[in-house]
């Protein structure tokens, strides 16, 4: 029957857009990789105070991203924020004494991880560890130690 | 205890409560096989109640219903789908599949019961057209029809199974005169050409009269009379008589109980 | 001739219809049981399935789609003139993809699922019943259940939450119209800011459930409504009446609870 014919047509392209709508969420909206990813290697840092990042902040070196923070969690005997960063494996030739600093997008923007380059020859390999890092500036201490500055400075005079 | 073999169909003792309403009390109805039989009464009185009954589509609160030697309450859901192929429905409106076309109406039991291929189904559907006129509406939607050929397609639907036992709901409501013809001649000849058992729930008196061999008047959750249309034109229960004749008022009242009509109309408290 | 009722009947009545509530509850989960469960199915359920997608998805689209644009290019429009005024109007791409991803593409398309296809469902099978086709296909020995009621049951189950991407989809895409080509938010800043803000598994996927979870209140209440209903012509009009008064009032009751849940702990 022709008309029956229409029918399913109309179904299956029903159908179809209903997939493909679904699949522009995941890759332009969400931003999902394809394939779940181009392979990467992991990376860990401890910060004193991670204040403010979140899951799936972006970690950048130059301003150019090259990784996400996949996971932030307490290390217990350490007292120390743990963030767990995936990065390109492409981006392999970073040396061991890199930085990597909490930084913030703007004055009140999103917090994101910004790594600066080391010296040494030997690089970062998978489930290696940074050392030399730099925690979130919290507003808060920095207010209040220009206060005791200036409360100091005021008793010195 | 089977059934006797001359009765198609056997109501024992069958009591059915709707809510607290009784609409039949311990009543016994047998309906003889390859016959046309009536049922009548004032509307109202449960007659396509007693259809649903016999069709196992209710379920009697106590009593037996017997269909071809078999207790339908007892049965499993199985043994009752299997049942079916034996009965054939005529709805009051007829009950046509609005989203299929008359042929495929009609084919639709086929599909259902048989495993038959798609030429016999259709030799089988044009059979049963013919047979109540219709050939010519095969591929007409059942909105395009008229009321009175809707009741034939939907005949024809009844019979594709080729059923020992025919129920028929009020199938001359709302038919013109012509249309009422060709269906009375159409029952007449479907239960005798092919000893068909026909039963007939209605309220046209002197349709079913015309048509029927015998006829079972009910009312009040009773049986109130039985017997051929000729015996029960001269009964003497003044019950029976009010209703074969038409007669407005009598054991049946014409008011709806009301109090007293003049303390009605003075007390205006 | 009305006579007040005495307090202790009012309770009564009160009681009454509390019972009645209850009852409606349980029958419908009944008939839920029996159309997912019961067995034996005639004739082939895809071709049957096939048709209620077309009367139910299909017919839906058009007033799916031309809502979904209007209600973006609106989010975009008001998103805007707020968050001009913070200076990061680049924000817009996140706000609108985000409200539609998480709240409006499933509660809308819920709510015009209810009043076009939940409607017109309750109304058919309704109509369906006042003509005796249920009671005549349990004559021939089908079950109206499986051949009637379950490929719309289903049918409802899945293009909702279809209808419901597609309408987060063309939202999307109507905001970012008015943003980017009207208001002149930088494009890549309007869908780099989203795509850093939505995550898939929270955002797409939560927004997916909850229309999941509609989905199957809505159709559930509508085939309900009109298999229940009187077989009179208002019997149907009522049926349809409440199909959509109590849809709506489901979807968005529900959407306070599953919000709660999803999104409530952070």
């Amino acid at each position: 029957m022709q008309n029956n014919r229409a029918l399913e047509i109309g179904v299956g392209l029903f159908l179809l857009a209903g997939v493909l709508a679904l699949l522009l969420l995941a890759l332009r909206v969400s931003g999902l990789a394809v394939g779940a990813g181009q392979d990467t290697y992991k990376v860990y840092a401890y910060f004193d105070n991670i204040a403010g990042l979140t899951v799936r902040a972006k970690v950048t070196m130059a301003g150019v991203t090259i990784g996400k923070v996949t996971a932030i969690d307490l290390d217990r005997d350490r007292y120390a924020g743990r963030v767990t960063m995936e990065l390109m494996e492409e981006v392999n030739n970073l040396p061991v004494d890199s930085t990597a600093s909490i930084l913030t997008a703007g004055l009140l923007g999103e917090k994101y991880i910004g790594l600066s380059v080391g010296g040494e020859a030997e690089v970062l390999e998978n489930e290696s560890v940074i050392h030399d890092t730099q925690s979130s500036l919290v507003l808060e201490d920095l207010i209040g130690k220009f206060l005791l500055n200036s409360v100091n400075k005021g008793e010195s005079d | 205890m089977s059934a006797d073999d001359t009765y198609a169909v056997e109501l024992k003792e069958v009591t059915f409560t709707r809510g607290s309403r009784t609409i039949f009390d311990s009543v016994d109805i047998r309906i003889p096989r390859g016959k046309v039989t009536g049922v009548m009464g004032p509307s109202g009185c449960g007659k396509t109640t007693l259809l649903r009954l016999i069709a196992a589509q209710l379920k009697p609160d106590s009593g037996q219903v017997w269909v071809n030697g078999r207790n339908l309450p007892e049965l499993s859901r199985a043994d009752l789908f299997d049942m079916r192929k034996q009965f054939g429905v005529l709805f009051q409106s007829g009950a046509l599949f609005t989203d299929l076309d008359v042929f495929e109406n009609v084919a639709f039991p086929l599909r259902v019961h048989t495993k038959l291929p798609d030429e016999m189904i259709r030799d089988i559907v044009l059979m049963k057209l013919e047979a109540v006129g219709l050939r010519g509406a095969l591929e007409l939607a059942p909105d395009e029809l008229s009321g009175g050929m809707k009741r034939r397609v939907a005949l024809a639907r009844a019979i594709a199974l080729d059923p020992q036992i025919l129920l028929y709901d009020e199938p001359f409501v709302g038919q013109d005169p012509i249309a009422m013809g060709v269906l009375v001649r159409l029952i007449r000849l479907l239960s005798d050409t092919l000893g068909i058992t026909s039963i007939l729930v209605s309220h046209d008196l002197a349709e079913t009269a015309s048509i029927a061999d015998y006829l079972y008047v009910v009312g009040d959750s009773q049986v109130l009379g039985q017997g051929t249309p000729a015996e029960l034109m001269n009964s003497e229960n003044p019950r029976i008589r009010q209703f074969m004749q038409g007669i407005p008022d009598g054991p049946v009242p014409f008011h709806y109980p009301a109090p007293d009509y003049r303390t009605d109309l003075l007390g205006g408290d | 001739m009305r006579k007040v009722l005495p307090l202790l009947e009012r309770i009564r009545l009160l009681g009454r219809s509390g019972l009645d509530v209850l009852e409606a509850l349980g029958r419908s989960t009944l008939f839920l049981l029996r159309v997912l469960l019961g067995r034996g199915q005639f004739g082939s359920g895809f071709q049957l399935l096939v048709r209620q997608l077309y009367s139910v998805g299909v017919l839906s689209l058009p007033i799916i789609v031309v809502s979904g644009v209007f209600i973006g290019m609106v989010l975009s429009l008001q998103g805007y003139n707020i968050l001009s005024s913070y200076g990061s109007e680049q924000a817009v791409g996140q706000m609108v993809a985000l409200t539609l991803l998480r709240e409006l593409g499933p509660v809308v398309t819920a709510l015009l699922f209810a009043g076009r296809a939940g409607s017109a469902l309750a109304a058919e099978i309704g109509n369906m019943k006042s003509t005796e086709q249920l009671s005549s296909l349990e004559m021939i020995g089908v079950d109206p259940l499986k051949y009637i009621i379950a490929p719309r049951l289903w049918a409802g189950f899945i293009s909702m939450p279809l209808l419901a991407m597609i309408f987060s989809v063309v939202g999307i895409w109507g905001g970012a119209m008015v943003a980017v080509d009207w208001l002149g938010v930088y494009d890549g800043s309007f869908w780099a800011n989203m795509q850093n803000s939505v995550s898939f598994s929270e955002d797409v996927l939560n927004g997916l459930i909850k229309s999941v979870v509609f989905a199957f209140v809505v159709t559930w209440i509508a085939v309900f409504q009109g298999y229940d209903c009187e077989p009179t012509s208002e019997g149907i009009s009522r049926a349809t009446t409440r199909t959509v008064v109590y849809a709506s009032l489901a979807v968005l009751g529900l959407d306070f609870i599953l919000t709660a849940l999803m999104f409530g702990d952070f």
